[in-house]
């Protein structure tokens, strides 16, 4: 099985090839479209900011080349992001799998809200395949200042101030806001579930 | 809902822990994998590793070491200690590391916080400081705790995160290593009035520190080292004493 993972300006990409070695897993980091296309999995991974990220994907086409995949695909915290129809971040539109909204999270009045959120959050509601022996109310290290609201492909949802979509989930492609290869034993599990699908 | 951080601290030196005896469980305790390791899989929500070696070939040996710490840790982990230049944060980042600390080098060049945030964002950047109280006020210390400036350390941590760093790793020199508490009313000062995530460091010594930490002082996290290496507090211990105190914490 060969395992893709998308090459592009953003972070935490060496992460996710670590995390799929430890599993035995070869990933191979590249912006190469047939390699691209040829995997049987390919992750969408990133940690960084929209416009930049979605301009550089445009630039080569990856942008169009994503939404066509038809085998299952995993995006990752800013991956899971850009997957949406648009965010706030730069007012940047996305690819569009997803028909939802990505928004900033908004202090409320009574009390500081610290952005971005960084730590472990838990997880509830789960209903996806990703899921398979990971138990409701999971804890996962979630680092982000914007948020996919909910919406119909809502599989998993966490609570900062307001609820939001912890991971979402449209035909071949999977999407979760948190770090699964940062996320300890539970976090490995639904990489290996993506893998097994 | 988002769990307060548990975060145990190992200083490197030339790619081997310095503290970190009485592991009978683990075959070499001056291994930072095998301890960072172990940790992760005793429920430590993060790690820092700090590096205090001072010689030429740093630079080398700590990207090397980021690798395999990466590569066989699960946890997110932090890397600090003298880092003053964006190549050295590109190369940890690359290697693995999920965030960086600075501390003297950011005092000394605040444009280094803005540099580092645009570059790399904010979420990757912790401002280290290093604080005493004297005098009624709380004074940035720099070098290890060397060097005294005037500069508050609620000015400075605020000046940093307007700049853009997404963290304070806060260490009140007058707690460090008396076991009596952390420093409170620094703590729940940066806390209450900054944006960002407070880690509270220098003092713990009782489980019921950690609850002071979290529940008076408000801390996002606290960081420890001497006692969960000389294992006088243990890490799924502490967990359940917390969670029986209603601190909210991750198993």
């Amino acid at each position: 099985m060969k395992t893709a993972i998308i090459k592009y300006n953003a972070g935490n990409i060496r992460s996710v090839q670590f995390a799929l070695e430890r599993l035995g897993v070869d990933g191979i980091v590249t912006d190469n479209p047939e390699e691209i296309l040829s995997a049987d999995r390919v992750i969408f991974p990133g940690v960084g900011e929209a416009s930049t990220a979605m301009r550089y994907l445009q630039e080569r086409n990856l942008d169009k080349l994503i939404a066509g995949l038809q085998q299952p695909v995993l995006g990752i915290c800013l991956g899971m992001q850009l997957l949406c129809r648009h965010s706030e971040e730069n007012d940047t539109p996305c690819i569009g799998v997803f028909d939802v909204e990505v928004k900033r999270f908004t202090s409320p009045v009574e009390n500081l809200l610290k952005i971005p959120q960084i730590g472990w959050n838990n997880i509830t509601g789960l209903h996806s395949v990703m899921f398979e022996h990971v138990p409701e109310n999971s804890y996962m290290y979630f680092v982000h200042s914007y948020y996919a609201a909910l919406g119909a492909d809502t599989v998993a949802i966490t609570n900062y101030v307001i609820n939001y979509s912890a991971a979402l989930q449209k035909d071949n492609f999977y999407a979760v806001q948190f770090h699964p290869e940062k996320s300890a034993e539970h976090g490995a599990r639904i990489i290996e579930n993506f893998l097994n699908l | 809902m988002l769990t307060k951080r548990i975060i145990p601290c190992l200083d490197i030196k030339d790619g081997r822990t310095v503290k970190g005896i009485n592991f009978e469980n683990i075959r070499d305790a001056g291994d930072p994998i095998e301890l960072g390791a172990l940790y992760a899989a005793q429920g430590a929500d993060e790690l820092v590793f700090l590096d205090i070696t001072a010689t030429n070939e740093r630079r080398k040996t700590l990207a090397e070491l980021v690798t395999r710490i990466a590569r066989h840790v699960n946890i997110p982990f932090t890397v600090g200690g003298g880092i003053a230049e964006v190549e050295d944060v590109y190369a940890l980042l690359q290697s693995g590391a999920d965030k960086i600390s600075v501390n003297t080098a950011a005092f000394k060049n605040p444009g280094l916080v803005d540099t580092l945030a645009r570059e790399f964002g904010s979420q990757c950047i912790v401002l280290a400081i290093d604080t005493r109280f004297e005098d009624g006020d709380w004074y940035v210390y720099l070098n290890g705790g060397r060097v005294k400036t005037d500069r508050k350390a609620f000015d400075w941590a605020k000046e940093a995160v307007d700049r853009g760093a997404g963290e304070i790793l806060l260490t009140s020199m007058n707690n460090d290593g008396t076991k009596q508490g952390f420093a409170l009313d620094i703590t729940a000062q940066l806390s209450q009035n900054l944006h960002v995530p407070v880690i509270a460091s220098g003092g713990a010594g009782t489980m019921e520190h950690f609850v002071d930490v979290f529940g008076n002082a408000q801390a996002d996290a606290a960081l420890a080292a001497s006692i969960f290496h000389y294992k006088e507090i243990e890490i799924p211990a502490l967990k359940t004493f917390l969670y029986e105190k209603g601190v909210n914490v991750r198993f």
